[in-house]
């Protein structure tokens, strides 16, 4: 019992440990939230283009999805760190980490938007061209508003999956959370810093899991 | 427009339909279709399920488009241009067997979107008008309630509301009692005959005999993608000539 608190909630070990900790954490909330925003925002755009009746445009679009859904994250992220030099585009750390996380979550958000858009029912784009929207109106105004209803406990469950997958930035010295406990726990051979490194952990994600369900409350479908 | 065009266009009738044609695929739904609506007329169809009717009033606003013939609305010929079809849209006004509101929407604002963002009304305007239309109907309480919060009978009441408040010159509904409970029928049939009363121009298919006896001006009994009977109620009733509909009428007559 001693050696596991010796080894794993050593407070001095923690305290020593916090300030490059908390720098790390920073940073990992910085890069979720950049990777949430671009990542339901570029898969909103593309599930609207999917729409759009080019059949070109929709076969590309199936061709990225597929692509980043299937790849796992660490090699998109190698890929993405290694790879773009050779095609003139050096990514920092932090950029290809963002980039990288980003692409698989859009990959994922514009499969959600674009299967909730399906799932409208036909009588909604029905009753709106009877009314006289053109089919961009009744895509905004009417069907997109009920999509985004629908997608949102997908979307929200994916983007939270994703965002731990920060830590991965590790492979390209991003210092974030887990990076920093790890540099940290070699040098004092004690695993301690790896308890405050979940412990920030669940600072962030479990407000974030609990926000999720409340957006989910707040937009799921009324009825009687 | 000048005198004499105006003239013309009270007399032509409202809705016009000359040798229509449609098939899916290899089956023609809609066989050579001729079919005329004056101005303030009130048409009923009926026929057997999967006869064509939903096919044919469908046609009228193109949310289906048919391969052969012509159809005219109010004075314009609905072909692939995007001007006439929004025009015709602007005169007719549809209502759904599913009512098919904005469930995303309250009522009010179900009533206040098409005119705002079509038309162009002010915010003002368009609250006016759906508070107008919701008394019309008998829903004026209910303003700010979501269309899930509501019976059947209430929904198909708004979504009839919401038709009415883009002003349109036409009405066509579609099986409109067909999914609601029994003692959910007579509230919206009111409002229909109500409507009727006011000189609407009207198609509405229907099985409700009572309703189409005491409302339209003539029956129309479809069968297999053809118009095989049409009539004023008395002598569709009392003297059909046809002997599908004869089969018809005395199935659904004496359930
Ligand atoms: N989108 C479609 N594709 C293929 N067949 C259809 C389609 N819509 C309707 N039909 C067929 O056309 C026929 C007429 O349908 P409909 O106009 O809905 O009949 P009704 O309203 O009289 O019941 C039916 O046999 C139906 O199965
Ligand atoms: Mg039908």
């Amino acid at each position: 019992m001693d050696k596991i608190v010796e080894n794993y909630f050593n407070l001095q070990v923690m305290v020593e440990a916090f300030p490059t900790v908390l720098g790390g954490f920073g940073l990992t909330v910085l890069v979720s939230i950049l990777v949430i925003i671009l990542g339901i925002g570029v898969g909103l755009g593309f599930a609207v283009l999917h729409c759009m009746n080019s059949r070109a445009l929709s076969a590309a679009i199936v061709v990225y999805v597929d692509l980043f859904r299937t790849l796992p994250q660490l090699v998109v992220i190698i890929f993405v760190y290694f790879g773009l030099p050779y095609a003139g585009l050096a990514l920092s750390p932090f950029a290809t980490t963002v980039v990288a996380l980003a692409l698989v979550l859009s990959a994922f958000a514009t499969e959600i938007f674009h299967s909730a858009i399906r799932a409208v029912p036909r009588g909604q784009w029905e009753a709106s061209e009877a009314l006289g929207f053109t089919y961009f109106r009744a895509l905004f105004l009417i069907v997109l508003p009920q999509a985004i209803r629908l997608a949102i406990p997908l979307l929200t469950n994916r983007a939270i999956a994703i965002s731990k997958g920060t830590a991965l930035g590790t492979a390209v010295a991003l210092p974030e959370t887990l990076g920093q406990a790890q540099s940290v726990m070699a040098i004092v051979a004690n695993p301690s810093p790896l308890t405050l490194a979940a412990a920030f952990y669940l600072t962030f994600f479990i407000p974030l899991v609990i926000a999720s369900r409340w957006v989910e409350r707040k937009f799921s479908p009324r009825s009687r | 427009m000048t005198t004499s065009t105006l003239a013309a266009a009270d007399t032509a009738p409202m809705i016009r339909l000359r040798g229509v044609s449609k098939w899916y695929g290899d089956f023609q739904v809609l066989k050579k279709i001729d079919f005329e609506v004056a101005r303030g007329e009130r048409v009923v169809i009926c026929g057997p399920s999967g006869s064509g009717k939903s096919t044919l009033i469908r046609c009228i606003n193109r949310l289906e488009d048919h391969r052969d013939g012509e159809i005219l609305v109010n004075g314009v010929t609905l072909d692939h241009s995007m001007r006439s079809v929004a025009a015709v849209r602007q005169d007719v006004g549809m209502v759904f067997q599913q009512f098919n509101l904005f469930p995303h929407l309250t009522v009010l604002q179900n009533l206040m979107i098409a005119p705002m963002k079509i038309k162009g009304v002010s915010k003002d305007e368009a609250e006016a008008t759906a508070r107008e239309y919701l008394l019309r109907v008998r829903i004026g309480e209910q303003a700010h309630k979501y269309p899930g919060e509501l019976s059947g009978g209430q929904q198909q009441r708004v979504a009839i509301a919401r038709a009415l408040c883009m002003k349109p010159t036409a009405m066509l509904f579609d099986e409109p009692t067909s999914a609601l409970d029994p003692e959910m029928i007579k509230e919206v049939l009111d409002v229909i005959v109500e409507l009727a009363g006011q000189g609407m121009t009207m198609v509405c298919v229907t099985h409700e005999m009572a309703f189409a006896r005491t409302v339209a001006d003539r029956i129309l009994f479809m069968d297999k993608g053809e118009i095989v009977e049409e009539a004023p109620p008395e002598a569709f009733f009392t003297n059909p000539r046809n002997e599908r509909t004869k089969a018809f009428l005395g199935q659904i007559l004496h359930r």
